[in-house]
């Protein structure tokens, strides 16, 4: 009996949430449209303060408190992994060999690899750095700058991958990042002006030194982001590489 | 023209996901998951929205299923290893 109340609840809840959710999509203004009520309100506040791709000012200058939680999220689910990992890793690392990496690629993989890493190193910094130019970002750039340096791990072996990454260096980077951010904003503060506000001078539209704190922000995550895939991906990594032994049982 | 080329890539992504949900193997569901995600990135640029398309090319193509193959390599090592240990330890 009280089964089936809660399943009407439930369903009467969603089957109002279906119409007013088809009646709000039916009031969107179409895409693509000109002139269109946030896009043009949202570009004349970008090219007010002289960021010239919109995106990034509509995340790190608009809603740059989003994109702060956003961040916090990345954070957290970095440290979730890299602690629930890493019980298994401590166990294990001292008496337990790591198998050092794909001996069974095959040479042209490896060549692409080798090839592959700079102009990924190099493509990720620039995706990052002209965030507020064109397309790109620190999330995106990140991302491409963590894959980079599991390109080494592929051309080369899991001991290139680790000399590159010494420990502690992308923990101290991903906290780093995190705090940047959260230090720009409070700088906002201090200057008077509010947190994450955009205080800095803007420059001119489309120089590589405009946009104000978005640029500088861009590189907090970068960093950031960059450090966090790489945190997690190389738990992971470790965990596929680590070579079993018979561990005594407990109990 | 540019209609044209957002409608193929939009019934190809449907398609790919449908392949995605259908593929049972975890190991083949992350190499089709990739191509779904460059795929969906691809339907992204078309949609003018090249940030979000980078972002889901960098994560959706790249680092799950990484996380995903790499998972799985570590579970079928573990596999292996209690099946070479004999049949002593099963009726446990």
């Amino acid at each position: 009996m009280r089964r089936r109340l809660v399943l009407l609840l439930a369903g009467a809840g969603l089957l109002a949430l279906a119409v007013e959710a088809v009646r709000a999509v039916g009031a969107l203004p179409g895409a693509g449209e000109v002139p269109h009520p946030y896009g043009s309100r949202a570009v004349a506040a970008a090219f007010d303060h002289a960021t010239a791709n919109a995106v990034m000012s509509v995340t790190l200058d608009q809603r740059g408190f989003d994109t702060l939680g956003e961040e916090l999220i990345l954070l957290a689910a970095a440290v979730g992994t890299v602690l629930l990992l890493r019980r298994l890793t401590a166990e294990a690392e001292a008496d337990t060999p790591h198998s050092y990496g794909p001996e069974d690629v095959f040479e042209a993989v490896r060549l692409i690899g080798y090839l592959l890493l700079p102009v990924t190193l190099l493509v990720g910094g620039y995706i990052v750095v002209h965030g507020h130019l064109t397309p790109g970002g620190g999330f995106q750039g990140g991302t491409v700058l963590a894959s980079g340096l599991f390109l080494a791990y592929l051309a080369a072996d899991y001991r290139a991958l680790d000399r590159l990454r010494p420990p502690g260096l992308f923990d101290t980077a991903e906290g780093l990042g995190a705090f940047a951010y959260v230090a720009i904003g409070v700088s906002g503060l201090l200057s008077g002006s509010g947190f994450l506000a955009d205080w800095l001078p803007h420059g001119t539209l489309g120089h590589p030194l405009s946009a104000g704190t978005v640029p500088l922000l861009n590189v907090a995550i970068g960093v950031e982001v960059g450090a966090a895939f790489v945190l997690v991906v190389a738990k992971f990594l470790d965990q596929a590489l680590l070579v079993p032994q018979d561990v005594p049982e407990e109990g | 023209m540019s209609d044209w080329i957002l409608g193929i890539l939009l019934v190809l992504t449907a398609a790919t996901a449908t392949v995605v949900v259908l593929t049972r193997d975890p190991g083949r569901q992350a190499a089709v998951l990739s191509a779904y995600g460059l795929l969906l990135g691809m339907s992204m640029v078309a949609l003018a929205a090249p940030d979000v398309a980078l972002s889901q090319i960098g994560v959706g193509t790249a680092a799950v299923p990484l996380i995903v193959v790499l998972a799985i390599a570590r579970c079928h090592r573990e596999i292996d290893a209690h099946r070479s240990e004999g049949g002593e330890r099963e009726d446990r």
